[in-house]
């Protein structure tokens, strides 16, 4: 079986500067191994909205052992090498679903996690601008109600799982949300733009049972508006 | 008349150090609180559903006893008041805890070989969990006993669940992140094997006597 290289170097070394957020779409694969994407920004970076301690746990423990784990599954199968996105797209939709459970959920789990925390920077938050602006004042009748359903997705996901905003080709915006380790990209022909997690674990330890308050905290202080706004762009290509 | 919260049959310090303080305090006063409020504001509408009882109310989830518009939240919330009033009582002081005894131990050995081996089939169906959920131990229709486990606040009590067996539950432990992850954060097999040391044989024994006679224990 070839084994193929696709270290994206410049988004490696984006990736452990701080500050610039780099692209989430691909994730790194080297030798066919799946890598664990540091956040585009320092661990303590986001406190206090989000705490030092949450992100060692959140993403040196949860979204790590979802790496690791992935590629321990994938080894000398046809799935190594490949990128997350098509590890997990191809167990969904080749009917061996059943039988890969848990390298779907390691895949997309994997997957979500990156791309929460480049969702998120350093004193976030605030409102869009430009064309996404727009985009949101229309399809939600304006920028407070848009905030509104998207807190009322993450509430409404009972047990774990996340809300998402998602456009569709033409620039269409909706939000929804998923159970688990579900995201967009499974079922449905929509491009998520931003997301965030509302497994209990994104939020126990600043939190505890509040998640209307971690949502908001999210909402009002952490997202990376530029981002969402270039995921916005790119998926009307 | 509403669900009412019940008090915990010990202190909050009282699992310790197995389940911490700071998590029985939570979980009880926040989480459960917040099933049995939402269960008692989605039977405002529906009162007669209210007479039902708990245990009804949870073996009716999944059939057409419930209302389509209700259905969804009286299962979350009816579920999640029965399974945490459930949860309190199989546990007890770790000083307490011997194991297993009489006709439950011979029921054990009898399904699962010896108590060992049922713990290992019950910590498997603990940490494989995906997401948040419980794992049961319980009583089946022909009276053997059985693991499952369920996601969500779903319980082996309702109907129509995928992948679950039907039985009648006389141990179960909670797997949702917020029943363990201020002292084990991600480490829920470190949480699993602890709680073994707070399980109330007893109770465990009375649910087993309960189910075998046809009753479901609360």
């Amino acid at each position: 079986m070839a084994l193929f290289m696709k270290v994206q170097a410049s988004s490696l070394i984006a990736g452990l500067r701080r500050g610039r957020p780099v692209s989430g779409r691909r994730a790194l694969v080297t030798m066919g191994k799946v890598e664990l994407k540091a956040p585009p920004y320092p661990l303590d970076a986001l406190e206090p909205h989000m705490s030092k301690r949450t992100l060692e746990l959140h993403w040196g423990k949860h979204h790590r052992a979802h790496v690791d784990n992935l590629n321990k599954q994938i080894e000398g199968t046809p799935l190594a090498g490949k990128s997350l996105e098509e590890i997990f797209l191809n167990i969904y939709r080749g009917g061996a679903y059943r039988n890969n459970i848990p390298v779907f959920h390691n895949a997309a789990q994997a997957w979500n996690h990156t791309f929460f925390w480049e969702s998120m920077k350093p004193n976030g938050g605030g409102a869009p601008t430009g064309m996404l602006a727009e985009a949101i004042a229309r399809d939600f009748r304006g920028f407070d109600n848009f905030k509104a359903y998207f807190r009322h997705a993450g509430m409404n996901q009972f047990g774990s799982g996340w809300a998402w905003l998602n456009t569709n080709e033409s620039g269409k915006l909706m939000i929804f949300n998923t159970p688990d380790a579900m995201n967009p990209l499974v079922e449905t022909k929509l491009r998520p733009i931003l997301t965030v997690d509302v497994w209990e674990h994104a939020y126990y330890i600043d939190f505890q049972n509040r998640r209307e308050d971690y949502l908001n905290t999210f909402i009002e202080k952490l997202i990376d508006w530029d981002v969402v706004a270039k995921r916005y762009a790119a998926a009307q290509q | 008349m509403a669900f009412e919260l019940p008090p915990l049959p010990y202190e909050y310090g009282t699992l310790e150090p197995h389940v911490d303080s700071m998590t029985m305090q939570i979980h009880h006063t926040k989480h459960h609180q917040a099933y049995v409020n939402n269960l008692n504001a989605a039977l405002d509408k529906f009162p007669e559903l209210k007479d039902l009882g708990l245990v009804d109310i949870n073996k009716a989830v999944g059939t057409d006893k419930l209302p389509t518009e209700a259905a969804t939240v009286i299962r979350n919330n009816g579920g999640g008041h029965y399974n945490h009033t459930f949860f309190w009582k199989v546990m007890t002081n770790p000083s307490n805890t011997n194991g297993p005894s009489g006709a439950a131990k011979e029921a054990i050995e009898a399904a699962f070989g010896s108590v060992d081996e049922m713990k290992t089939k019950f910590n498997a169906a603990a940490a494989g969990r995906f997401g948040s959920g419980w794992a049961w131990l319980g009583v089946k229709s022909d009276g053997s006993l059985a693991i499952t486990s369920t996601p969500n606040q779903d319980n082996p009590l309702m109907s129509g669940l995928p992948d679950a067996a039907a039985m009648v539950p006389i141990l179960g432990l909670d797997v949702w992140e917020h029943a363990y992850y201020l002292k084990y954060q991600n480490r829920r097999p470190e949480y699993i094997a602890a709680w073994w040391n707070v399980v109330n044989w007893e109770q465990v024994s009375a649910n087993y006597e309960a189910a075998k006679a046809g009753t479901v224990p609360l």
